[in-house]
């Protein structure tokens, strides 16, 4: 196929019980895709679960996949968004020698702050669009980051 | 009431309503057997092989309209009816299908006889469970029947730890389900149906294009009786033969790849295809872009991801079947049927330019002359089972069907192996007909262990092994696309088939003349025992029509022209 590959943002209820998430997986798994981004976690008082897939592409597949997920058994919903916002989470490690003042600074342009200060290391995090948590980790890179963790994305229709 | 998970497996049977269950014990499995052993609710029935026993319930499925049941054990047993399960999964046909599995304790382990089970079976089946406590059995095996048989139908894997077998817990089979998530929908959106008997009205030259679908919603009466009121053409898909009956005016015949010559001509040259339960399975489409490329495309199905999934439809109706047609039989006086008698003409027309036959030019009987030949003498009264390959589609061709439920066969995945085993499902489910299992010299040897679960039951299919001494179907293409070198195709050593069956306490019979054949045949039924009929037919014969892998349904190769026949 030679259509162009999107990244796309799926969302999916599930009933929360054993096997789901593979159930769901092996759907992208078996046509070669690649997930991009995954999170779940329980809806509160509920027995659902809420899924938030980033994966690339073409739409037809997509939208192949969409109607495949609807068919699983636990399977409430599934929404394919356009209209959304999006928000991701990452967590960073700095040596404790960095300039901490300017870490700070940086992290307070991406809605984040310094969140652990440790005898070597200090932890950050920032909480912003996908986008613009890379904007984030690309501009930190000269404070020599130890380690970096990304939550993967999260989103709702406006 | 307190009882076993075993128990409850024995009970909620008999609940369903079960009567035949196909299956093979093994060490996980066994506290269910020790049940099996006890009760008189159902009759089970041994196969030689796990992969045989899914197949029989699937022909018992078929044939009966009910959710075809079986049972294994853990491990090899469970990977030997994987086969089985995709099969199923892809022609849609409803069972459920116990397998034991190694004690709780033991999962994980790398345990004898061990194998992650639902793992395996996720891809393959409509759902699975690991039941992991016997207070869930019987809503899960509840659960199971009722998802198998609703909806698209399909497969359901049930997968019971042997500790969770012995493990007594409440059993009330009057548990009302809850499935919040799955709630198929059955009635179609009455202002698309609006909208497509429109479509049909203004069409010029409309095509229906019937598939198996219609056969699972039972609604071959509706169809049938609205094609008629339509006054329209129907090509049928191979999972559809039978839908209308083979002397049916207004059936074209089948398309596809082996599809006749009006029919892939017809849905080339239709302005308006009324898909009914079909899903443009990539054999009968043949190249997507030239596919009804005229046509304008209504689709009616109860899987929503089946529509639009390969060819565009601007008149989407998700619904069962029986229910869509009911409406659209409503809304008939729309449709005027002298408006099409133009269209029925030029695909007259089509058919008498390249009908489908064969010629009689060798001395060896043509393979197509037994199928014809078996449909003359024995016609609606039997049930027709095939193995995969030319004599398959020699079968589909050829044979005169008359109703549906008449015509098993592994559509989707192919599968050679599948038509014994099925047969004995199928005679199982109809014994008053005869169940006849169309085979070929390659795959009748991939269940042939089962001549010893046909003598043991008494259950008399009668195999007519269509001898080629090739792997006809790989060797056809061999010969038209791989210049003629035949890659382990020649099956010219073969055992002796009537020693084979005569080993097993059935019987056989080698036939060279088509009055051997006749002897034979009105033999095998007298006798009421399991029969191989061994035809030495034409070895180079092809299928024909045929259009080449990824061509345009109007691209055909043809039968060439001669008087003989």
């Amino acid at each position: 196929m030679t259509e162009n590959n999107e990244r796309r943002v799926v969302s999916v209820i599930v009933v929360n019980e054993a096997s789901v998430l593979s159930r769901i997986t092996n759907l992208f798994s078996g046509r070669g895709y690649n997930i991009t981004s995954l999170t779940v976690a329980p809806i509160p008082d509920s027995k659902y679960s809420r899924l938030t897939i980033v994966t690339k592409g073409s739409v037809r597949v997509i939208e192949q996949i969409t109607k495949q997920l609807h068919k699983l058994i636990p399977v409430l919903r599934v929404y394919e968004h356009d209209d959304i916002v999006e928000k991701e989470m990452a967590l960073v490690k700095f040596p404790i020698t960095e300039n901490l003042s300017d870490i700070n600074t940086l992290c307070e342009a991406y809605n984040g702050k310094i969140v652990n200060v440790g005898d070597t290391v200090i932890i950050a995090m920032v909480a912003d669009e996908p986008k613009r948590v890379e904007n984030f980790l690309s501009a930190i890179k000269r404070y020599n980051p130890k380690e970096i963790v990304r939550s993967g994305a999260v989103a709702l229709e406006r | 009431m307190q009882m076993s998970g075993a128990q409850m497996v024995i009970e909620a049977f008999i609940a369903e309503g079960v009567d035949t269950v196909f299956g093979y014990p093994g060490g996980a499995i066994m506290n269910v057997y020790d049940e099996i052993y006890k009760q008189d609710g159902f009759k089970h029935i041994l196969n030689r092989h796990e992969q045989a026993s899914i197949h029989a319930a699937e022909g018992y499925a078929k044939v009966s309209g009910k959710v075809g049941v079986a049972m294994i054990t853990s491990g090899p047993g469970f990977t030997n009816a994987v086969t089985g399960l995709a099969d199923a999964y892809m022609d849609s046909i409803p069972l459920v299908v116990v397998s034991g599995q190694v004690p709780m304790s033991l999962i994980g382990t790398d345990g004898f006889q061990e194998i992650d089970a639902i793992g395996i079976s996720r891809p393959c089946t409509k759902h699975n469970y690991l039941v992991t406590d016997a207070a869930d059995l019987p809503r899960i095996l509840k659960e199971a029947f009722y998802i198998a048989r609703t909806g698209r139908p399909g497969p359901v894997h049930v997968d019971i730890p042997k500790d969770v077998t012995a493990q007594i817990a409440e059993f009330d089979y009057t548990v009302e389900l809850d499935l919040e998530t799955y709630k198929p929908h059955t009635k179609g959106n009455p202002r698309q149906i609006k909208k497509a008997m429109e479509a049909i009205a203004k069409a010029k030259r409309p095509l229906f294009y019937l598939g198996g679908g219609i056969i699972n919603s039972n609604a071959a009466d509706e169809v049938r009786d609205f094609v008629h009121k339509c006054g329209i053409p129907a090509v049928e898909t191979f999972m559809a033969r039978g839908v209308l009956s083979f002397d049916d005016d207004l059936l074209v015949g089948m398309l596809g790849m082996h599809g006749s010559y009006s029919s892939n001509m017809a849905m080339s040259e239709t302005d308006l295809v009324i898909g009914l339960g079909a899903r443009f399975d990539d054999r009968v489409t043949g190249k997507l872009s030239e596919f009804a490329k005229n046509a304008d495309v209504i689709h009616v199905d109860i899987d929503p991801a089946s529509i639009s999934k390969l060819v565009n439809a601007d008149y989407p109706i998700v619904g069962d079947l029986k229910q869509v047609v009911t409406e659209m039989l409503l809304q008939i006086e729309k449709v005027d049927s002298d408006n099409y008698e133009s269209w029925r003409e030029t695909i007259n027309n089509f058919a008498e330019l390249h009908p489908l036959t064969y010629h009689e030019d060798t001395d060896r009987i043509k393979p197509q002359w037994v199928i014809e030949r078996v449909g003359q003498l024995l016609g609606t009264n039997a049930n027709i089972s095939t193995d995969v390959g030319q004599h398959q589609m020699w079968s589909a061709q050829f044979y005169p069907f008359s109703r549906p439920r008449q015509f098993i066969s592994s559509g989707g995945l192919g599968t050679m192996g599948f038509g014994f085993p099925a047969a004995i499902g199928v005679k199982a489910a109809d014994p008053e007909r005869t169940s006849i299992n169309f085979t070929g010299d390659g795959s009748i040897l991939m269940n042939v262990q089962e001549l010893m679960t046909a003598v043991e039951k008494k259950i008399p299919v009668i195999n007519i092994i269509l001898n080629n001494n090739f792997l006809g179907m790989v060797r056809q293409w061999q010969t038209l696309f791989y210049d003629k070198r035949h890659s382990e195709t020649d099956l010219s050593v073969q055992p002796d088939f009537v020693k084979l069956s005569e080993a097993f306490g059935g019987i056989g019979y080698r036939v060279k003349t088509k009055e051997e054949f006749d002897a034979a045949l009105k033999d095998a039924v007298e006798k009421n025992v399991v029969a191989f009929i061994e035809v030495i037919v034409e070895r180079m014969e092809n299928v024909m029509p045929m259009v080449p892998s990824g061509g345009s349904l109007f691209n055909m190769m043809l039968l060439e022209k001669k008087e003989t026949k």
